[in-house]
């Protein structure tokens, strides 16, 4: 009956088709136009097709434009780590679990918490190595508790409903934890104690200057990368879960307890946004109650980026999503003659996923979705 | 069928573990609620004269529910449950001294332990409300005792009868109501020259005085007494009278009351509670228009704000002097035509792009449409022409002849927005049973089968978009005018969500059910900015609103007034489960009938 659907739709080219192909073409001619614009500033500023386009703008300088990619990257890095969360319940269980922005503002908090404990304690000081794992710990225990109740009570109630009724409770869920937090720790930003200096210090790899935190991020990112990598490909619970996000009924039948299974996807969805909170933290270095409130949304932009339910296309999406926030106000807005573009970090972030959605809906690398979740 | 009664339970056959988890969670919410610290701000206000506060109340209520949920028996078909006996009420007694262990603690450990860095409420001023200004012992032993009784209460509410269950719940609900609407009684009796009135029930610090409670207690509890389901039985005439005249009048007559008193009841009221109704008002225009894209179209618009502003500003850009680029200082009456013709170019821009998407990915990116308004709005680029975070001020007040709708005279902007109030909802009911609405329903239901009986979804679900954008802009444009100035600040995603909320709890697709939504939780808990007659509540509004929607979600996603349509479809499990139980026993007594 679909394929009916869609030929019949097919075939009526209706003024909102038109004007969707209007927009793409003029969306890809600005992206266009702002590069080469780019280009025509860098290699010689007083070019006239630069002159007229933005005469103010100095281009940026080889190292600038490192120093973007290199934050583009560590950002995205941690976007990608909570696009994860998303990406997983919604192959699981099909709807976006709003909260999860939440989730990772919780690790954050606890991380702070627990470091200036150790803080007062000396050992942030004396052993920061030991502190670090103390802290990541915590906060993936937090991260991880939290979304496993938040499931228990929200989520598994309505595991039939209609697919945007957990969506809407979701988004109660995400307001109350913000505004339970704000009452419990006060709405003052809190500051993460001062990182040692060997780890914050400026290094340069391969003529690019970056700062240790940063490296610190990615190496992470991307061992916590691998290890859910592990777990889902290699593992027997890894193999429950893929089979629970194809199909729930059948794995059921093939004795797979698929309750348990989705309490391990959310589980290890909290794990993976506690560990970004704890890099959130080492690399902002302050925490308020609405800190997980936009990283969330930009997150689930990753996801459906790198297409929805795929792991790999979540971190690839949420790279790719920090590093174009990063890059495009500068290489694209500013040349286009736009005042002010690093208030617009944000607004790029969200463009992006009109702009995904317009041309590639299912992601650039493809979704993964079971057959009930795809109609 | 069995007939065989259980006898009732021993006193001491008691289900440990029950009590022990919902014990634990009675008094886990308990503390929570402490160190969140809703009592210890919302002690300011007095409910009954120096016996009870808002704050005090909303630890009370917590080992009342438990207390009648711990021994709530699970309802089997075709079993007897054994009679509730003198267990229940040991189960809830326990239940509640459990919760006040949590609060002893909690005292226990303010004296003892320094926990005031990360727990901002971990205070003496919390202790001091904990142990009433006295000593540990002392509040513990009125926790516990309290603890238990009020446990006991909410268990013993499964035994009594209906009619006294009746009678307890009109007269607590009542009494909450009679305090909460402590300030509206208080101007009402201004207003109608009865001051004698509220002297009577309320003290003159603020809170219902200790004889004006209990005569109201009682009054309350007998009022099922006295109407014995007389007023049900009215309803039910009322309704039942279905020939074309009578329910004709019958609407009429309904409708010229409920005028006649929104027309006339302002005059008696002061200003605080006419800035409250214009601002319910305002939010009942968004909510109208949300309701009709959300719950009659089921497209979830989470940037619904984004019309909110484009109305805002447009009025400010047309009317202000103020206005940095353009400003033809037109009359609100020619720049309301230009909001409308922007609100349909926005609701077409916003909707096009996102109407062939699935349900889930349409609510996220609206969302993002919303933020990237608001941060243009925000930004230095279109700083000459909308005047960035400093926004447009000045908008002069709506010019009508003899009338002039301002800010400071609540009462004028009330009419105006009552005004825009009755057409949102004169069109939402006109569109309800049109063509169009019809297919706006049957989108909801299911999109493919809609297309399939010929509807043009795409059509249809950019209408939507438009008709909401349009009533939203109405809203932005009173706004700015009321105001007198728009702000980036005043358009933030925190609207649309608490729209959504108003449209939920009211009930989806439902014109009553979003009215009594805005006026219970605009008028009581207030809006974004704008304080509800709860004013303490302003820290708090978001947690409740949140708690709230998941609330709904769980036990009632029908919301408050719900329709039967949307019912249906929630619970349509249910109904085919009733139906297919329904079949089997009518086949089974026919089987009988046979053998017989």
């Amino acid at each position: 009956m679909s394929e009916i659907v869609k030929k019949r739709s097919k075939s009526r080219v209706s003024g909102v088709d038109r004007f969707l192909t209007v927009v793409r073409v003029v969306m890809a001619s600005l992206i266009v136009l702002g590069v080469v614009a780019f280009i025509a500033q860098q290699v010689w500023p007083g070019n006239p097709f630069a002159d007229w386009r933005n005469p103010d703008a100095r281009g940026l300088s080889g190292d600038q434009f490192k120093g973007l990619v290199v934050s583009g990257l560590s950002q995205g890095a941690m976007y990608g780590l909570i696009a994860l969360g998303y990406s997983m319940v919604y192959g699981v269980l099909g709807f976006i679990n709003f909260a999860h922005g939440e989730v990772f503002m919780v690790g954050t908090m606890s991380g702070w918490i627990t470091s200036e404990k150790l803080n007062d304690a000396g050992l942030w000081e004396s052993n920061f190595i030991l502190s670090l794992f103390l802290i990541i710990f915590v906060a993936i225990t937090t991260s991880t508790v939290t979304a496993i109740i938040t499931e228990r009570i929200a989520y598994r109630p309505l595991r039939s409903s209609p697919r945007l009724i957990p969506l809407i409770t979701s988004i109660g869920v995400s307001f109350f934890i913000q505004n339970a937090v704000l009452g419990l720790f006060g709405p003052a930003s809190k500051g993460y104690p001062r990182l040692p200096e060997w780890l914050s210090k400026q290094r340069s790899i391969f003529t690019v200057e970056i700062a240790g935190t940063k490296i610190l991020v990615m190496v992470v990112a991307a061992l916590s990368m691998a290890g859910l990598w592990y777990l889902v490909e290699r593992t027997q619970t890894g193999r429950a879960m893929r089979a629970v996000a194809e199909d729930k009924e059948i794995a059921s039948l093939m004795g797979i307890n698929v309750n348990r299974t989705i309490v391990i996807t959310f589980g290890v969805g909290g794990a993976m946004a506690g560990v970004g909170g704890i890099l959130w933290g080492l690399l902002f270095r302050s925490v308020t109650h609405m800190t997980g409130f936009l990283p969330g949304i930009k997150a689930f932009t990753a996801a459906v980026v790198g297409g929805i339910g795929n792991m790999g296309g979540a971190m690839a999406g949420g790279v790719f999503l920090g590093s174009a926030e990063s890059i495009a106000p500068m290489v694209i807005l500013e040349p286009l003659g736009v005042p002010g573009v690093s208030q617009l970090k944000d607004a790029v972030a969200f463009t992006v996923l009109v702009l995904v959605l317009l041309f590639k809906p299912a992601g650039l690398f493809g979704e993964k979705l079971s057959q009930e979740d795809r109609a | 069928m069995m007939t065989s009664t259980l006898d009732s339970r021993k006193l001491f056959n008691l289900n440990w573990k029950r009590i022990l988890f919902w014990g634990g969670i009675c008094a886990l919410s308990q503390v929570f609620i402490c160190l969140v610290g809703l009592p210890s701000e919302l002690n300011r206000r007095i409910l009954i004269e120096s016996t009870l506060s808002l704050g005090y109340l909303f630890i009370l209520w917590i080992p009342l529910v438990f207390g009648y949920i711990v021994s709530k028996m699970v309802e089997l078909e075709g079993i007897e449950n054994p009679k509730p006996g003198a267990s229940d009420l040991l189960a809830g007694a326990l239940t509640g001294l459990l919760g006040s262990l949590g609060l002893v603690l909690v005292m226990l450990g303010i004296e003892n332990i320094d926990m005031r860095d990360p727990l901002i409420n971990w205070n003496p001023k919390l202790f001091r409300l904990l142990t009433f200004e006295n000593s540990i012992t002392f509040g513990s032993l009125v926790w516990i005792s309290v603890g238990v009784v009020l446990g006991t209460v909410g268990s013993s509410l499964h035994q009594i009868s209906g009619q006294m269950r009746k009678m307890f719940s009109y007269s607590i609900f009542g009494l909450f109501t009679f305090a909460v609407l402590e300030d509206v009684i208080d101007d009402l009796s201004e207003g109608f020259r009865l001051e004698w009135l509220s002297d009577l029930i309320y003290a003159k610090k603020g809170g219902m005085t200790v004889t004006s409670t209990i005569v109201l207690a009682v009054l309350l509890a007998l009022l099922p007494l006295i109407t014995r389901g007389k007023l049900k039985a009215t309803v039910t005439r009322y309704r039942s009278d279905v020939t074309p005249g009578a329910q004709r009048r019958n609407s009429v007559m309904l409708f010229s009351i409920i005028a006649v008193l929104v027309i006339v009841l302002p005059w008696f009221l002061g200003g605080i509670i006419n800035e409250l109704l214009a601002n319910v008002g305002l939010f009942l225009l968004l909510a109208l228009g949300l309701n009709i894209v959300v719950g009659l179209a089921g497209l979830l618009d989470l940037g619904y704000v984004a019309f909110f502003a484009v109305g805002g500003y447009t009025t400010a850009v047309f009317t202000s002097p103020n206005s940095p680029w353009f400003s033809p200082e037109t009359h609100f009456g020619i720049s309301l035509l230009v909001v409308v013709v922007m609100a349909i170019l926005a609701g077409l821009l916003i909707g096009a792009p996102v109407i062939r998407m699935r349900g889930d990915y349409l609510a996220i990116v609206t969302l993002g449409f919303g933020e990237i308004i608001r941060l243009l709005f925000l930004s230095d680029w279109l700083k000459p022409y909308l005047g960035g975070s400093q926004g447009i001020t000045n908008i002069p007040p709506i010019d009508l002849g003899p009338w002039e709708v301002r800010g400071a005279d609540p009462r004028s902007v009330f009419y105006m927005v009552l005004a825009f109030c009755v057409l949102a909802i004169y069109v939402s009911w006109r569109l309800q049973g049109s063509r169009l609405g019809r297919a706006w329903m049957a989108i909801r239901e299911d999109e493919s089968v809609a297309e399939v009986m010929g509807i043009n979804t795409v059509n249809s679900k950019l209408m939507a978009f438009v008709v909401g954008a349009v009533l939203a802009s109405f809203s932005g444009a009173v706004l700015a005018a009321k105001v007198g100035s728009v702000f980036p600040k005043s358009f933030e995603i925190l609207v649309s969500i608490i729209i959504l909320v108003v449209v939920i709890v009211g009930g989806m697709g439902s014109i009553t059910g979003v009215m009594v939504g805005s006026l219970v939780l605009i008028g009581i808990l207030g809006g974004p900015r704008q304080p509800g007659l709860l004013q303490e509540f302003q820290n708090y509004k978001l947690l409740i609103y949140g708690a709230l929607l998941v609330f709904m979600m769980l036990k009632r996603p029908e919301g408050l007034v719900p329709t039967a349509r949307r019912t249906r479809e929630l619970h349509q499990e249910e109904y085919l489960q009733d139906a297919w139980l329904g079949d089997e026993e009518t086949e089974e007594s026919k089987e009988v009938e046979e053998k017989l």
